[in-house]
């Protein structure tokens, strides 16, 4: 069974077609792509995907899950993460806060036990600071645990939007641009990180990004989508040499 | 190192908390200064703007959702209390000799009666919760606003609780252990509940409402729940502020006072409990001790309210954070172990 289900999602914003007709299924442990010149509709599919915009058309489907009726947290729920574009970290409070809500549907208790400091409140805690100490150390933050989250170096708080959706356990792991604004050398160690990541958890990821270096890299499929159409989907390879990729990228060769 | 249960823990600090409050009211009511009972008073009221403040601090300053109802949850609150006493309890009382099986049953009746005012106050807090809380920022300040300008036209309109006239004989059961109790309680609840997980939920719907939704947080029900505990709170202060002065009028609960706390709040730094409290205690205190302003500068109008306004504005221009911005008293205190923290910005690019 797919891990991830998108059929026939299509979405308006008023006038505009934002996302027609897309489709798009992933199995377990797959690394997508999901490329395409700005405004394409890659962000609006992760919005759509995540729940917090409603297809008008087309249905999605988690595990073989309907996921039509369910709010953003629902579908969290079920096993998916994801990460924005730009940057939402939980400014004003510590990096290991913001990992600890990361894990908020496994650590739950009633408000009581939270009140009176129960054994179940202590055990529950306890958890969630080791597990979120462990994903710092994944992501070599562990130093800056108690720093503002704002006062993060701005390649530290992409890590630790990466470390905070781990923190969720996903199955499925949505990345929206995670390389934006990173230099090379940080782009590549984030690559390692992701592959690393993925094997280490049994992760499933959809990623869109535009440093094609990234893509190219560590993508085994790439879906690229332009003006909310799919144009090509392939391996980096085919996708590399396809004359309608090349054509939405660069515009269309001049008659010699 | 074994930890005690926590009930056994509790129980030992709750106690050790108990006699000490017993011990000061008997210390209190030991001094026979003329005048003192008028700084007696002005403690009380501290207490129970304390609670007042501390809870609305968790909608406001935790939550981060912008309630100017919360007079209205008081209100509610003290006139359900003072009602149950009044008609109910109080003649109960009255029918026992005075001694100690009276004073005994008294403070029970006086309990129930406080909490049962929070509990309304609670649910009216869930009602207005559950519909208004998909609206974010002024536009619930709005729907907030006038749910407290119901509530006190509601009670306007109750004949049975004195309506425009005011509720006048409610007994003068709460004292300064009763409102420093509930002040302990609350207090309690805001912190422990600040760093669990319930707590973390809050501050994350304050920081970022989607990618607090992206990490499993139900919002709405999160926004609910702060509302329940804060409007609960709202109401015990209420019951004790109506046993305290035996007098209950709705102008009391004008909008005025919502903001009266909302200013306790702010000005205290939004999301920091000792801030509140802090604030709490000045702005209770100012009022009062800006009295002495006229005398001393020899003018023949009272320039209290100026001076308070001035106040104000100056402390908001200065520290518009809040006097303690959003860390707690000892944070600030202890500048130093918060020093990685406060490194200059590192984010101009984000």
């Amino acid at each position: 069974m797919p891990l991830l289900e998108a059929k026939n999602v299509t979405i308006r914003f008023g006038g505009l077609t934002a996302v027609s007709d897309f489709n798009l299924t992933i199995e377990p442990h797959e690394l997508v792509g999901l490329i395409g010149p700005n405004g394409a509709g890659k962000t609006t599919i992760f919005n759509i995907l995540t729940g917090v915009y409603k297809p008008d058309e087309g249905a999605i489907f988690v595990n073989g899950k309907a996921t039509r009726n369910c709010k953003p947290f629902d579908i969290t729920a079920l096993g998916v993460a994801r990460t924005f574009q730009n940057i939402r970290l939980f400014k004003e409070l510590t990096v290991l806060d913001n990992v600890k809500i990361g894990g908020h549907l496994h650590y739950k208790y009633p408000s009581a036990s939270a009140v009176l400091h129960t054994n179940r409140f202590h055990g529950a805690e306890s958890i969630a600071e080791a597990d979120a100490i462990e994903l710092l150390r994944i992501f070599n933050l562990e130093k800056r645990a108690q720093f503002y989250a704002r006062n993060l170096p701005y390649g530290d708080q992409r890590r630790l939007e990466i470390a905070r959706a781990m923190a969720v356990r996903p199955k499925l792991l949505l990345l929206d641009e995670p390389a934006a604004g990173l230099n090379t050398g940080e782009t590549i160690e984030l690559m390692a990180k992701i592959h690393e990541i993925r094997d280490r958890f049994n992760l499933t990821i959809l990623l869109i990004e535009h440093n094609m270096e990234l893509v190219m890299g560590i993508c085994e499929r790439i879906v690229v989508l332009n003006f909310g159409k799919t144009i090509a989907q392939g391996t980096p390879e085919q996708v590399r040499s396809n004359p309608v990729v090349i054509e939405a990228y660069l515009g269309e060769p001049v008659e010699a | 190192m074994k930890r005690l249960p926590w009930w056994l823990r509790d129980l030992i600090y709750g106690a050790i908390f108990i006699a000490a409050l017993i011990g000061a009211s008997f210390g209190m009511d030991a001094i026979h200064i003329v005048g003192i009972a008028y700084y007696q008073r002005i403690i009380v009221l501290m207490g129970i703007n304390i609670i007042l403040a501390v809870s609305l601090n968790i909608i406001n300053g935790h939550a981060g959702q912008f309630s100017l109802g919360h007079a209205g949850f008081m209100a509610i609150g003290a006139y359900f209390a003072a009602f149950l006493t009044y008609f109910y309890f109080a003649p109960y009382v009255n029918k026992f000799p005075v001694g100690t099986e009276q004073f005994v049953l008294q403070n029970a009746l006086l309990l129930v009666a406080v909490l049962l005012g929070g509990a309304l106050a609670a649910l009216a807090g869930y009602l207005v919760g559950l519909p208004s809380l998909r609206l974010r920022g002024d536009y619930l300040a709005i729907v907030t606003l006038g749910f407290g300008e119901i509530i006190r036209v509601i009670i306007l309109n109750i004949d049975k609780i004195g309506a425009a006239r005011g509720f006048t004989g409610i007994p003068n059961w709460a004292n300064f252990f009763w409102v420093y109790l509930f002040c302990g309680v609350t207090i309690l609840i805001s912190w422990r509940l600040v760093q669990s997980s319930v707590g973390r939920a809050f501050l994350a719907i304050r920081e970022d409402e989607i990618a607090a939704e992206a990490m499993g947080v139900d919002a709405t029900r999160y926004k609910v729940k702060a509302f329940i505990i804060g409007s609960f709170l709202a109401g015990v202060s209420g019951g004790l502020f109506a046993h305290f002065m035996m007098y209950l009028n709705p102008d009391m609960f004008r909008f005025l006072k919502s903001f009266e706390v909302v200013v306790m709040v702010v000005l205290g730094g939004l999301g920091s409990i000792s801030g509140s409290i802090v604030a709490a205690i000045i702005l209770t205190y100012l009022p009062e001790g800006l009295r002495l302003a006229k005398p001393f500068l020899h003018i023949e109008k009272d320039p209290r309210m100026v001076i308070y306004s001035i106040m104000l504005i100056v402390l908001m221009l200065t520290r518009p954070q809040g006097l303690l911005g959003r860390r707690e008293l000892w944070q600030v205190l202890s500048r130093r172990k918060e020093a990685p923290t406060e490194e200059p910005d590192a984010t101009s690019r984000s």
